[in-house]
């Protein structure tokens, strides 16, 4: 059981290719050999980037939820719905299912993944050696989910698409889409940013 | 070098031969190294193909039809995107705008560029640059999400008002099966050894 760190070989992000690592010096990059991407050893500044992606993240999902999604306009009535509210529609409507679905993929994953990776951050600072291979699991978890939260987003793209007649009804997409797409794209990015690689690292100082 | 490297766990293996179909794991954290998967370039190629055809098709056709006491209003695939971009949210309508259209688009083109010239046994100048773009744009593909959108705004929609959906969303419902068949089918791995014979 060897990583390549050890044998003082590097793996290129984008295509596998294995290579030898040079430390870089005086500001010179090393790139694959192979696909021209430029090489680190581990992603690079992957904790503190990630904590500031997810900081980020977790105070624009508080107006994201907060503030209304869509402004309805009908026969000179307004109303503002935000996901919430949305979700509740659904439920007492009689669609049931899709409430549940708007639930998980708007409020629940987004909270989950920014829990999972503040958790991820924290036992790779500690240096954990606990159950590596559960908590690399849960970072994919949080890798694939991540892009569903996006459903909402599009839901309100394509009602302000239909329901645009001005006379009977009108639908306006509200502040939270801005700042909840932002907490989607930001988490993506903080995602891609962990480098799981960092849960492995500290088994191997253990065990020298 | 007969090595790989886990890109979870950085743990190096030995590439073992696979039989067709399978797939090679870490031994020490799961993740799939890689997969051995039977006749990837042709399967890829034909698929974008037939990916682009329905994309066209998607593009030009009446996307969903609203019908409400005789009020009859079409919308196409962009007019959502547009609307948002009126209404002062241009940011929001070029993620749309990328993740739906531009980002799905761009990584069938990067294909055909990489993958046509390769059957033909050539090696197009920047294949690596574009397929290394076709790799990191991989998340930001969200075509199978917007359909689901579409789906919860039917329902939503459903009570005022009846809604038809077009010859687009049918096309468009198709390309997501195609394009995600297309991607799975191609072996990255193989992709980066045909490249790397010919430089």
């Amino acid at each position: 059981m060897v990583s390549a760190k050890q044998l003082g070989l590097v793996s290129c992000y984008d295509c596998h290719l294995l290579s030898r690592w040079r430390p870089p010096s005086g500001g010179q990059k090393s790139f694959c050999p192979r696909c021209d991407a430029e090489l680190h050893l581990r992603k690079p500044n992957s904790i503190s980037r990630t904590w500031a992606l997810m900081l980020a993240a977790s105070i624009l999902y508080i107006p994201a939820n907060l503030l209304p999604m869509t402004i309805t306009s009908s026969l000179g009535q307004t109303q503002s719905d935000t996901i919430m509210s949305g979700v509740i529609y659904f439920l007492s409507h009689g669609a049931p299912g899709i409430g549940l679905v708007i639930f998980v993929a708007s409020i629940f994953l987004p909270l989950l993944k920014l829990i999972i990776l503040a958790y991820l951050l924290i036992s790779v600072q500690r240096k954990s050696s606990w159950r590596p291979r559960d908590r690399t699991q849960l970072y994919r978890i949080t890798e694939a989910v991540g892009r569903w939260s996006m459903l909402d987003v599009f839901v309100v793209t394509i009602l302000v698409a239909l329901v645009k007649l001005g006379i009977f009804a009108n639908i306006d997409a509200g502040p939270a889409a801005v700042y909840f797409a932002s907490v989607v794209v930001i988490t993506l990015i903080a995602a891609e940013s962990f480098d799981p690689r960092l849960i492995w690292d500290a088994l191997e100082r253990n065990h020298e | 070098m007969n090595l790989i490297a886990c890109h979870e766990c950085d743990l190096v293996h030995r590439i073992p031969p696979i039989p067709a179909g399978a797939a090679a794991r870490c031994i020490r954290c799961g993740a799939v190294l890689f997969r051995h998967k039977p006749d990837s370039i042709d399967r890829a190629l034909a698929l974008t193909l037939a990916g682009i055809v329905l994309f066209v098709v998607a593009c030009s056709f009446p996307f969903l039809t609203l019908i409400d006491a005789g009020f009859v209003q079409n919308t196409a695939l962009f007019t959502g995107i547009i609307n948002l971009y009126r209404q002062g949210m241009p940011g929001l309508a070029t993620l749309v705008l990328l993740t739906c259209v531009l980002v799905p688009l761009g990584q069938m083109l990067c294909l055909l560029y990489i993958l046509i010239p390769m059957k033909q046994n050539r090696v197009a100048r920047y294949s690596a640059w574009f397929f290394r773009l076709y790799l990191n744009t991989q998340p930001w593909g969200m075509m199978e999400i917007f359909l689901l959108g579409i789906l919860v705004a039917l329902v939503k929609l459903g009570k005022m008002a009846t809604i038809v959906p077009g010859l687009s969303v049918i096309a468009f419902g198709i390309l997501i099966f195609v394009i995600a068949a297309a991607f799975s089918a191609l072996d990255p791995h193989l992709v980066w050894e045909r490249l790397e014979k010919k430089p």
